[in-house]
């Protein structure tokens, strides 16, 4: 007992000695907990291939071509796909953020372990949603698979569209581990669905904002998961601006603010 | 102690049982005194779930859809369209989420079944109490609903007095055999999987948000098969008014057999789990 190396020596090599660093080894826990049940993970990914067939291309039957990024017609299909590839990379991120998180928090009493190792508060910080992002991207890159599949792909611009899946999926689990640090009660989860199943419906995944009176259309420029979908939109499509870049920086923005804050609360929750 | 008063109770005979319908309403008088403390919970999600896919897909997407030509939808608005869709999608939400995780927490979580199995009610009555609950419950966010169709202008015809009964039966169709089954359980992953394999590909490709016609034509005969399309099918013709009694009896025939076939099995899965 007595040689157990103390916290500050602990990281043998350089690479350890990174802020965050060792945060790789509970990612490495994640990744062998859920190898048992990889099915339930993976199988997430089918649900905005449904949506892509059922609203992309039943509905989109219905609606023809769209005005899409520039103002170039573009089939309806086209026009979604996008959409609800920004969707996939925020669901996939905000369920192991929040409710995952949550009951390592306080159920398993994950951290509470965690935390007797070299490991400190930031470290579980930056490995919870550097494992969100993981989740984020499991669903994300098939559905990327898929439309590429299907002809929906319509420029070499969607090389960028993974990383940009990924910053919209480093926004969603930093936020999300942040507010679930506030969680009292399962209850509060309500207030999850209560933000982000407006979120998915109205921020412009299904439709150009120009449907909304002018009121609405400013609030909804606001939403995170909208800039996702107009990055993601515009690079799928070929029309890059260099708006995208401030588009992300607000996302990259809220996922430092998340980092930060979902820290410092974890070592207020456990650290006393 | 204990014992004296039971015995001044039943001197020499057994006590009478209360019927069956007396013991299954005591089983779902539990579920109501827990409602009645934990009712602000699933509010939102009850009321205001479907006001959004209304907003979203009726009046959003719509507006699309509207100006590409209303068609293939029978030349109605594709809000109006949509919306008894939604009241039927809603409505078999409902019926799943109020059968089949309560039912494996009544086992496994908070054991609410187990402590009944200690009382007189007998496994049926635990089931059709149980039963009774989630009918209320579907009734109760199916009224909110019809109450905004109302409001909104989306009802077209006076059938639509009948649409509260018929999205009733639509959930219970669909809860009477889940709890059946998700009391068999002893994990709780294929309820996940009935989420996303069963109810949100149902809610996606059964003529809700968009009409059979717009499938290929080999996969018609299984959207026709699903018990949400004739739900969906049911309330979109109280809805407009085009109602044909053949095919109501139909839909409405096909929704009561799968409330029998629910109701027959799980008075003997119930049986089996809970029988001591």
């Amino acid at each position: 007992m007595s040689s157990r190396p103390v916290r500050s020596t602990s990281g043998g090599s350089g690479f350890s000695a990174l802020p965050g660093a060792r945060g790789i080894r509970l990612i490495e826990r994640h990744a062998r907990f859920y190898r048992r049940m990889w099915l339930v993970v993976a199988s997430g990914a089918v649900e905005p291939l449904f949506y892509l067939l059922s609203v992309g291309v039943g509905i989109g039957g219905l609606i023809g071509t769209v005005t899409g990024p520039g103002g170039h017609p573009v089939p309806y299909r086209a026009f979604v796909a996008p959409g609800l590839l920004a969707v996939s990379a925020l669901n996939g991120a905000l369920n192991d953020s929040t409710f995952n998180v949550y009951g390592r928090l306080k159920f398993e009493k994950l951290y509470e372990s965690v935390l007797a190792t070299p490991l400190g508060a930031q470290d579980v910080a930056l490995s919870e949603i550097g494992w969100a992002v993981l989740r984020g991207l499991l669903y994300s890159v098939p559905f990327l698979i898929v439309m590429a599949a299907m002809g929906l792909i319509a420029s070499p611009w969607a090389l960028l569209a993974l990383p940009a899946a990924a910053l919209v999926s480093f926004a969603t689990a930093a936020a999300g581990v942040a507010l679930t640090t506030y969680m009292k009660s399962w209850q509060d989860f309500e207030y999850v669905m209560l933000v982000s199943v407006p979120l998915f419906l109205f921020s412009g995944t299904f439709y150009p904002l120009s449907v909304y009176p002018n009121v609405v259309g400013v609030i909804v420029e606001w939403t995170p998961l909208y800039q996702g979908v107009v990055i993601l939109r515009d690079l799928v499509l070929g029309a890059p601006s260099w708006d995208l870049l401030w588009r992300a920086a607000y996302l990259a923005a809220i996922g430092v603010a998340g980092l930060a804050v979902a820290g410092r609360r974890i070592a207020k929750l456990l650290l006393v | 102690m204990a014992a004296t008063s039971v015995r001044v109770a039943a001197p020499g005979a057994r006590p009478k049982l209360p019927g069956p319908l007396e013991l299954s309403i005591r089983a779902f008088r539990c579920w109501l005194v827990m409602y009645r403390r934990t009712w602000r919970a699933s509010i939102w999600s009850s009321i205001l779930g479907p006001l959004f896919y209304l907003g979203a897909m009726g009046y959003g997407l719509g507006s699309l859809v509207d100006k590409h030509g209303t068609a293939s939808l029978g030349g109605v608005p594709y809000v109006v369209f949509v919306a008894p869709a939604v009241l039927a999608a809603h409505s078999m939400n409902s019926g799943l989420s109020n059968a089949m995780f309560p039912v494996f927490g009544g086992i496994h979580w908070n054991k609410i079944y187990i402590a009944a199995r200690a009382t007189m009610l007998r496994p049926v009555d635990i089931y059709r109490g149980h039963l009774l609950f989630a009918t209320m419950r579907i009734a109760m966010n199916a009224a909110c609903f019809v109450v905004f169709l109302g409001a909104f202008g989306l009802i077209k015809s006076w059938w639509g007095v009948f649409l509260l009964p018929a999205s009733v039966l639509l959930g219970v169709a669909f809860a009477a055999p889940i709890a059946a089954w998700a009391v068999t359980l002893r994990t709780q992953t294929p309820m996940n999987y009935v989420i996303r394999f069963g109810s949100l590909p149902l809610m996606l490709f059964s003529g809700t948000f968009f009409p059979l016609s717009q499938l290929p034509a080999w996969i018609r005969p299984l959207a026709y098969a699903t018990p949400l399309w004739h739900g969906v099918a049911l309330c979109r013709a109280l809805c407009l008014g085009n109602v044909t009694l053949g095919a109501a009896a139909i839909h409405v025939g096909y929704l009561v057999a799968l409330t029998a076939v629910g109701l027959w099995a799980g008075s003997r899965t119930y049986y089996r789990r809970l029988y001591v």
